[in-house]
């Protein structure tokens, strides 16, 4: 992604190659294409790979983000409730907001051709690049420039010492640096921070691993949704499941089998201050085994944080209620229903909402098959009265539990065969029970019972038990995705930390005697602090090298003019270079 | 069910006044550092020359020319000048010493108190007030953590407060480390009051244990480094905000004109440092903090992994940390890129850091989402 065809920034060095660029980026010429379609293919590939396009996708994905944020998904948590409350507000544009899938932004085609351009721009700059860089590996520091103190940093000195030995000295120095030095020619080269584009590469290529990862779920992971009352369990099969999420790879037959059994379940909550109410903790104590194997029966807990590994799988605790345990009896005193109901939370303080539905009631008081059906709250912490609230729970733990009932009697449709939703009630069919000309109600305490208008028997509120509901959750690729996370991390490190820097040292015997010094260094990067390090390598130099007379007296009375270097006419007081350039850092 | 409790009312009370008394001492640093600007004005703001820094390094060079081994190395700088950078060892010791700086680009400014004395004192009056300040910040921090025997950063109040101290501590710590950003001092403190304000007011909670979800040592990981990138980000906001003011005076006087942006006084932006140098270290700040903000969002996808069973949901607090990230990804790589240097990779920083504060204000209070706790 750094094709930075319009850089104007190159180091001012213009007669010679050794000063291109310290970028390994490919260079492109803007010239003719070409025509026809395979120039036009052409075009179209250098414009899609170039740094502009490049930026201007990064751009896009980051305004096509901002729409998934604000609209409600379909693929966050409980992203189709919220879509559809969502739609049913504004039902006008909620259909051009379908068609623009703007509830499914994230895997939208708008969004998906952007990334997918992102990342083909991204392998067309990346992989010619990593090419070009191994060819730098295996190839010399690129020779030194003819003319050393025309580039941006430089230094020079007259010596009387020999020139190979300042060269073989700059040579040793270099290497002791950590440099890749080479010597020939009568000058050295060296380069070093060669990690930076290893960086670059590094954090570059770790994305599209984070992509795979990404695509990796998407095509193989699968979650299914597990509701249990204290003291029930389960096996994970399609079958004991209450809903299943599958992919392409991992479908309902590919479950990794284990049981799991909800022992018991401990919630603890905030009992004073503003934040009265708040959860403070929820504990899943469970009972579970991996395969078939009974005996491998092992004790664990889940909490919010702390998801349990069973096999290839994970169970998260997502949510908790309370489920009343209630008695119906019929007329003649038979007990026909027993059992914990869930109830399903409304609200932060618990106040649940749920159905008791009695299929098997048998016949009814007017001799006829008939089946009770009854619907409610389960109030943790009940007021005192309902007068102006409504049934509303107080606090979320149990305080004051109580249980709000109406009866139905009818068909509840459960032998129609078609599948029922058991948190609602279908009352078509039904007709609710009344008393004095009301419809008939009761508010009952654990233990209390409620005589059912015209002989329909009784119900009992024997007490409630907690349930917790699971997500089971198989996702591969989690691990493909780290890597490239922390690798991208280590890369970018390398690539906005390292500075790739050249250092020319040029030794050449003068006509009259003695021998003259150069020193050059160029650095692209922005906090490079090259001409610290050159000046630091000089004074080491000059223990091989040490300067003229002369030299130093030219110095005192002015800034260093390097007289009489046979390449370096420019004074440092002039500017070294000609205002061809507008090299900022 | 069971009662939660594990409060100490006493420590969090003693937290809240310690924060209210910082506020107080940072308001008095600010007036400090507003009379420092004032007094300033009235001082000639004499920009050192590039001539009498040479002078002098070479008067320092000549002293010990004799036994020393002397490197000058000339550095070409923008606008075809030069600069130079000299280098001394002395004979016989190994030790080298730098006599001369490497001289800047540009001229920075004397800084807000010019040379005027008064103002000088106003300064570090200023600046010894952000210090009590801070303390008592840190405090108040400390001891609401302690109040509730956690890390206190669970709910939006907790984040503010550890996100404006974060910024005064890194400015402190530049300052501490005889770096020239005393000029920082009055928009820190402006900053860290705004967000104390907000924090105490609007985000205000009671000291409290945490919802389960927030039940994980990610909290400590996550959370700190999204802190301290705010801090760090904003810092950078600051100096990318000033470079372009600069730059913009710079250009008015070359115009001729004679007052800074928006009918500012020259004599403020003659006092700040450089252009480049707040394009510089604007740059850095990101720079370096991309790598942290990059880390922080792996933390948190690691750490919603493990809490919702999703590494990546585009939650709106996660799909605005992207956008945050590929926003700062596309001001490095405009800096890269010659086209966009200056002013246009400028805005993409500030445009970068409005998506920032947009992730922890606006996510948090117009958005719904997995990352709301407490309240807010």
């Amino acid at each position: 992604m750094s094709n930075t065809t319009t850089e104007t920034e190159q180091p001012p060095a213009p007669d010679d190659s050794a000063a291109e660029r310290l970028s390994t980026a490919p260079v492109e010429s803007d010239g003719p294409t070409g025509i026809g379609p395979f120039g036009w293919a052409r075009w179209m590939w250098r414009q899609l790979t170039s740094m502009r396009v490049a930026l201007i996708l990064l751009f896009l994905l980051s305004l096509a983000a901002i729409p998934g944020s604000l609209i409600p998904q379909y693929q966050n948590g409980q992203g189709q409730l919220k879509v559809e409350a969502w739609k049913a507000q504004h039902a006008t544009v909620a259909p051009i907001y379908e068609k623009l899938q703007l509830f499914d932004v994230y895997s939208s085609v708008w969004f998906s051709a952007i990334y997918i351009l992102l990342f083909v721009s991204l392998a067309g700059c990346i992989v010619p690049r990593t090419w070009q860089f191994v060819g730098v590996l295996r190839s010399q520091p690129p020779a030194a420039p003819r003319n050393l103190t025309r580039m941006p940093v430089h230094a020079a000195w007259r010596t009387e010492a020999d020139a190979d030995v300042v060269n073989a000295a700059a040579h040793r120095l270099l290497r002791k640096r950590g440099f890749r030095a080479h010597l020939s020619g009568g000058a050295v080269a060296a380069e070093k921070g060669y990690l930076r584009e290893v960086g670059n590469l590094l954090f570059h290529l770790s994305l599209f691993a984070l992509l795979g990862g990404f695509a990796w779920a998407s095509l193989a992971a699968g979650t299914g949704g597990k509701l249990m009352v204290q003291g029930e369990g389960y096996s994970n099969t399609i079958t004991q499941l209450d809903d299943f999420n599958g992919t392409r790879f991992y479908g309902s037959q590919d479950l990794d089998p284990f049981y799991l059994k909800l022992d018991s379940f401990t919630s603890k909550f905030q009992t004073k201050g503003d934040q009265i109410g708040a959860a403070r903790q929820f504990t899943a104590n469970v009972e579970y085994y991996a395969g078939s194997d009974e005996s491998k029966l092992k004790k664990s807990t889940i909490e919010v944080n702390h998801p349990l590994e069973i096999g290839g799988s994970k169970v998260y605790l997502i949510g908790h209620g309370y489920a009343p345990v209630v008695a119906v009896k019929n007329g003649k005193g038979e007990v026909v229903y027993r059992g914990a109901v869930p109830f399903l939370p409304q609200d932060g303080n618990l106040t649940s909402t749920g159905v008791v539905k009695v299929s098997d009631y048998g016949v009814g008081p007017d001799g006829n098959k008939t089946q009770l059906g009854f619907s409610g709250f389960f109030l943790p912490t009940a007021p005192l009265s309902f007068e102006g609230t409504g049934p509303v729970s107080l606090f979320p733990g149990d305080a004051a539990p109580e249980l709000v009932l109406n009866a139905f009697a009818g068909d509840l449709g459960t032998d129609s065969g078609l599948p029922q939703n058991v948190y609602q009630l279908n009352t078509r069919k039904l007709t609710q029970l009344t008393q004095d000309g009301q419809p008939a109600k009761a508010r009952l305490k654990p233990g209390e019972g409620w005589e059912l208008p015209d002989g329909y028997g009784s119900v009992t509120f024997e007490g409630y038990k907690q349930w917790a509901s699971f997500n089971v959750s198989h996702r591969p690729g989690n691990s493909i995705a780290l890597v490239g996370g922390v690798l991208a991390i280590l890369g970018l490190i390398g690539s906005l930390f390292i500075q790739r820097r050249r250092i020319w040292v040029r030794a050449v015997p003068l006509p009259g005697g003695g021998t003259q010094v150069e020193l050059a260094g160029l650095a692209r990067s922005e906090s490079a602090k090259i001409a610290e390090e050159l000046a630091e390598l000089a004074v080491d130099l000059q223990d091989d090298a040490p300067a003229s007379e002369d030299e130093d007296d030219a110095t005192e009375t002015d800034v260093p003019e390097e007289t009489g270097a046979p390449a370096a006419p420019d004074a440092s007081s002039d500017p070294a270079v000609p205002a061809d350039q507008n090299s900022k850092e | 069910m069971q009662l939660a409790s594990a409060v100490d009312p006493q420590l969090a009370d003693l937290s809240n006044k310690l924060i209210y008394s910082a506020m107080v001492v940072y308001t008095l640093a600010m007036f400090a550092h507003m009379i420092e600007w004032t007094f300033g004005s009235r001082g000639a703001v004499a920009v050192r020359s590039k001539e009498q820094s040479v002078t002098l390094a070479e008067t320092v060079a000549a002293a010990d020319a004799k036994a020393a081994k002397k490197v000058t190395v000339t550095v070409a700088a923008a606008g075809g000048g030069t600069t130079t950078l000299t280098r001394t060892a002395v004979a016989g010791e190994g030790a080298t010493v730098v006599t001369s700086g490497r001289g800047a680009d540009e001229e920075d400014g004397p800084g807000a108190a010019g040379t005027n004395e008064r103002a000088d004192l106003a300064g570090r009056i200023a600046v010894s007030l952000t210090v009590l300040g801070a303390a008592l910040h840190a405090g108040g921090i400390v001891f609401r953590g302690l109040s509730v025997s956690r890390w206190p950063w669970g709910n939006m109040y907790e984040f503010s407060c550890a996100f404006a101290f974060a910024m005064t501590a890194a400015y402190l710590v530049l300052l501490a480390s005889k770096k020239n950003v005393r000029w920082l001092g009055l928009p820190v403190v402006l900053a860290g009051l705004l967000t104390l304000g907000i924090a105490t007011t609007v985000l205000y909670t009671d000291s409290e244990q945490l919802v389960p979800a927030l039940h994980s040592p990610w909290l400590a990981i996550h959370v700190s480094t999204a802190i301290f990138c705010g801090g760090a980000f904003y810092a950078a906001f600051i100096a990318t905000l000033l470079y372009l003011g600069k730059d913009s005076f710079d250009k008015r006087i070359a115009a001729g004109l004679t007052t800074g942006p928006l009918g500012t006084s020259a004599s403020i932006w003659r006092r700040l440092p450089a252009a480049s140098t707040f394009d510089k270290l604007s740059y850095r700040i990101n720079a370096l903090v991309f790598p942290l903000w990059t880390f922080t969002i792996i933390a948190g996808a690691i750490w919603a992994e493990a809490a919702w069973g999703k590494y990546w949901e585009w939650d709106p607090k996660e799909t605005w940390s992207f956008i945050t990230w590929v926003a700062y990804a596309c001001y490095l790589h405009a800096r890269a890129t010659a086209g966009w240097k200056g002013r246009k990779a400028a805005y993409l920083a500030l445009a970068a850091f409005a998506c920032w504060l947009f992730n922890y204000y606006g996510v948090n209070i117009f958005v719904t989402g997995k990352h709301s706790y407490a309240g807010i």
